[in-house]
């Protein structure tokens, strides 16, 4: 009953969060925080095999399955809070607080007595009195999960399985294409400017800058761009400026022989310039 | 030993989980939602079990998880396929049969 009084309170604020989270990841990971507690109640419950099912099946098949989509589907997974039919979440909340208040105060009423336990049952041990049912009493709705099963996977393929309706473009048709965007639209017929080399910063997410000073964004993945994490080389060059306000040392004042500070060397002192 | 919490905790995950099927819009959350639901009947069945002393309730519990995965494998593949034809994963957008 410890683990219960601990897990249950868990458990119920994981599920909440799972209503009010924005980002569909925070809702997967808190349902694992759900369904990781739901193993431990099992085996509370006396129910071993199930334990080990629920982590394996659940947090370990299904959850990674609904992260794998996720990432498919990518950054759009965010929810919009757009209501499409009016007071639809009220009502819905409202519903779900009188559903939720009638089963927990019809149980309320209800006196369950002592529990008689399975002591008795898993005498031979769980997963042998489990195997004993299975496969004497439900032994036709375990083969007809076996259809399921089968059903599902290929309906999986299916849904899951485009087929190619136009040929695969290739170096030739590639290159062919290119050249004509250029003909028709001018689009620049080379490859795409590598992002910025600055002394202090030269990752994928800085932009290289044109000769009028601007950002090239052509040179940075289009998907950084969409999620916002360009970083821009002049505030990188306004961190070197305030790195070297600290240390106090000012190369633009001086030559880079006029104040040596030991921190620098003097290859850095132009090189920083060049990227601001 | 009184499973009578263990129900009423099945209870309260089963309302949230109907809750978020309700009204979240992005239709992974709305599954993730079912599958709370699912495993809060999962606890009711497994806390009956114990409560009954026989093990009936543990192999419905496990036929509730086949057939959740089956219908997990085959609910994803559905999102995947309407995403690709209309990069959107909500519930809302989905709604052709309505004009």
């Amino acid at each position: 009953m410890i683990a219960f009084w601990i897990l249950a309170p868990i458990m119920v604020l994981a599920a909440l969060g799972i209503l009010f989270v924005r980002k569909a990841v925070h809702a997967a990971l808190l349902l694992a925080v759900v369904m990781i507690s739901l193993a431990v109640l099992y085996a509370s419950l006396d129910a071993p095999f199930l334990f080990a099912v629920q982590i394996i099946v659940y947090t370990g098949a299904i959850l990674m399955l609904f992260l794998f989509v996720l990432m498919l589907v990518g950054v759009d997974a965010s929810d919009s809070v757009v209501e499409t039919i009016r007071g639809q979440r009220i009502l819905a909340i409202g519903a779900g607080v009188l559903l939720g208040t009638g089963l927990v105060v019809g149980l309320g009423q209800i006196s369950l007595g002592t529990a008689v336990g399975l002591d008795d049952a898993n005498a031979p041990g769980n997963i042998q009195a489990l195997a004993d049912i299975l496969f004497s009493r439900y032994v036709f709705a375990f083969e007809t999960t076996s259809a399921l099963l089968i059903t599902a996977a290929v309906g999986a393929m299916v849904l899951a399985h485009r087929e190619r309706l136009t040929p695969k473009a290739r170096q030739p048709e590639l290159a062919a294409q290119r050249v004509k965007d250029y003909a028709e639209k001018g689009t620049h017929i080379g490859p795409l400017p590598p992002p910025g080399v600055y002394a202090r910063h030269n990752a994928v997410d800085t932009p290289a800058l044109l000769p009028d000073g601007t950002a090239a964004p052509t040179s940075v993945s289009r998907v950084l761009i969409a999620r916002g994490t360009i970083r821009s080389a002049p505030a990188t060059a306004d961190a070197i400026d305030e790195i070297e306000k600290q240390i106090g040392w000012a190369p633009h004042s001086g030559g880079s022989g006029a104040a040596t500070p030991p921190a620098t060397t003097d290859e850095e002192a132009p090189a920083a310039g060049d990227g601001a | 030993m009184n499973i009578q919490a263990y129900v009423v905790l099945s209870a309260i995950l089963f309302t949230i989980g109907c809750v978020g099927v309700l009204t979240r819009r992005n239709a992974i959350v709305v599954f993730m939602c079912v599958e709370l639901m699912l495993n809060a009947s999962n606890l009711a069945l497994v806390a009956f079990a114990k409560q009954h002393g026989n093990l009936d309730g543990q192999i419905a519990a496990f036929f509730v998880m086949v057939v959740a995965a089956a219908e997990v494998v085959v609910g994803l593949a559905i999102i995947m396929t309407i995403f690709r034809t209309r990069r959107s994963a909500s519930v809302d957008d989905a709604s052709l049969l309505k004009y």
